[in-house]
């Protein structure tokens, strides 16, 4: 660092030391065909930080057991391990109760299961369920489903050329008949961070209930969900630096308590009789089954270790990267950035030439540097844009300019190879 | 290590940017479209198939990458003048070559091998398999084929 370059640093705040993070983290110490890898596909999913995997091998080493069950040593100690879990989740999102926590699989299985037991039950025929076009995948079809089974109408807000949600179309489609509006935090196809804030204004206005999509998100900034205002906020672990197979639905304790169970099973119930059975109050109500008990120790574990160098942090170096990414990517000739949101986080989604993404993955994959191409699950998104795919380097804690550098490098070689 | 330059041969390059037999046939009498949804590829295979029972006219339309246009493009210059029967005899050998798993009956691939590096790149199989898979649901008379 140059001392103009330290002082900047400073007058930010506590830098993020990214040589040291990256010694936490296994992963990104080995070579991909010859080459250090260089890991830019962070908003797929992110490596682990060592803490991780050894709080994941201890617990199945010597600490395992079922939760909530028995009345023995090692069973009272992973329950409260387990339980301790679901505190950190709540301090990290700001939430106000730990019973408003559950749980999942992941961010796609928390909006199913809001669609599924929420919308389930309150949506009537004619009612409306609003969303953007800029949606994941799986917080699009999750509603497509429960629509077709109650009636209810699916909307979508359009965005403008840059990726910035429409707020003026927003506003008109939110009318009276809207009872869910379901909308990400951050896209993981385009990187726009949508004004959560302001859309909940607009959707309590009209009675309508948010659902938020943070996958993205909860990895890249703080999280407050008394802040944002929101009633059902959605994440992954496996993006988070946690295991896969475990992610979290927060939800608003008043809403969580009238919503019947999703999937049934042990560990949800009150009591069970063959004339009729009653519910556990949440989050256990919507925990049926032996949870992933590891998984969720190990997201615990991952939550302790970023909030030891700071969500801000983290989103002041992820930011850095990005500005630093969209500027050497504009100077590549015939390279066109999807996706030019005011407010953007994380990630820069780019076509080059008539080159498919595909080729340009494959090439690049050859430096040593790992990007994602394909639609990101976002199919409505390709298609607005008019484009098949879009190649994505995505950015993590980890990452640093060097390794932007060689992705530019990486591009000017497929430029090459194709005779540009 | 599998050398890049083994998959992205000069003739796919030249295949890629001019496809030969691009466009939409007029009077086929066997169509197909094939779809990847790993990567949104997709593409449309007519074929015009002659009283003599071969392959007179034949022609793709669609958007994919290098591998899925070149391999398409070349389909189409081996698949013409042959009997539908030739035609999925090509078609097996093609896919064994692809998955390294020779056919039972040696075909004879000619121009068709410029294609064998895919086979070290598991994640491009289905480009070039996809305008093959939808020849092959043509001939059998489905007019849709997905690779997933």
């Amino acid at each position: 660092m140059s001392t103009a370059e330290r002082s900047v640093a400073a007058a930010m705040g506590a830098a993020l030391d990214v040589e040291r993070v990256r010694r936490d983290f296994p992963a990104l110490h080995q070579e991909v065909r010859g080459r250090p890898l260089v890991y830019l596909d962070n908003a797929a999913t992110a490596h682990k930080p060592q803490v991780v995997l050894e709080t994941i091998q201890r617990y199945y080493a010597m600490d395992y057991s079922n939760v909530h069950r028995g009345v023995h040593w090692l069973s009272e100690r992973a329950t409260e391990a387990y339980e301790a879990a679901r505190e950190k989740v709540r301090a990290f999102i700001n939430a106000p109760d730990r019973r408003e926590i559950v749980f999942v699989r992941g961010t796609t299985e928390a909006i199913n299961l809001v669609a599924a037991s929420y919308g389930g039950s309150v949506l009537k025929p004619g009612d409306e369920v609003l969303i953007t076009e800029m949606e994941h995948h799986s917080n699009i079809v999750p509603w497509q489903l429960v629509c077709e089974r109650t009636g209810a109408v699916l909307r979508v807000a359009p965005i403008d050329d840059d990726g910035n949600l429409v707020l003026e179309a927003f506003e008109r489609l939110c009318g009276e008949r809207t009872r869910i509006v379901a909308v990400t935090h951050l896209s993981n196809a385009l990187g726009t961070l949508n004004p959560v804030r302001r859309l909940v204004e607009i959707a309590h206005a009209h009675g309508a209930r948010v659902v938020v999509d943070g996958a993205q998100a909860a990895p890249r900034l703080p999280v407050d969900v008394q802040a944002l205002g929101c009633d059902f906020y959605a994440f992954s672990g496996h993006k988070l630096y946690g295991p896969t197979g475990i992610g979290v639905l927060w939800a608003r304790r008043e809403l969580l308590e009238a919503m019947p169970p999703y999937q049934g099973g042990g560990e949800m119930i009150r009591q069970v009789t063959f004339e009729g059975s009653t519910w556990a109050p949440p989050p256990a109500r919507f925990e049926a089954g032996t949870p992933h008990i590891v998984g969720a120790i190990g997201l615990g574990a991952a939550i302790d270790y970023l909030q030891g160098i700071g969500l801000e942090a983290i989103a002041r170096h992820e930011h850095a990267l990005l500005e630093y990414a969209t500027e050497a990517l504009a100077e590549v000739p015939g390279l066109r950035i999807v996706g030019n949101a005011r407010e953007r986080a994380g990630l820069v989604s780019f076509v080059f030439d008539d080159i498919h993404p595909h080729d340009v993955g494959t090439i690049l994959d050859h430096e040593g540097v790992a990007v994602r191409a394909g639609h990101h699950c976002a199919m409505p998104v390709m298609q607005r844009y008019c484009v098949p795919a879009t190649a994505r380097a995505s950015f993590a804690l980890y990452n640093t300019r060097e390794e932007i550098d060689a992705l530019v490098a990486g591009l000017h070689k497929v430029r090459s190879m194709f005779g540009r | 290590m599998s050398d890049l330059r083994d998959l992205y041969q000069e003739v796919i390059f030249d295949h890629n940017r001019r496809p030969r037999n691009f466009g939409r046939l007029e009077g086929a009498t066997h169509k197909a479209e094939g779809f990847n949804p790993l990567c949104g590829d997709q593409l449309t295979l007519y074929l015009r198939v002659g009283e003599d029972g071969r392959i007179e006219e034949v022609a793709f339309e669609g958007k994919g990458c290098a591998i899925s246009t070149a391999s398409a493009s070349l389909l189409t210059e081996a698949v013409k003048g042959k009997t539908l029967e030739e035609a999925e005899r090509l078609f097996r050998g093609f896919h064994g070559m692809i998955m390294d798993e020779p056919a039972a009956e040696p075909v004879e691939l000619g121009k068709l091998e410029v294609l064998a590096g895919v086979k070290e790149f598991p994640t491009r199989v289905k480009c070039a398999t996809l305008a093959w898979h939808t020849l092959h649901a043509a001939i059998e008379g489905k007019d849709q084929v997905s690779t997933e």
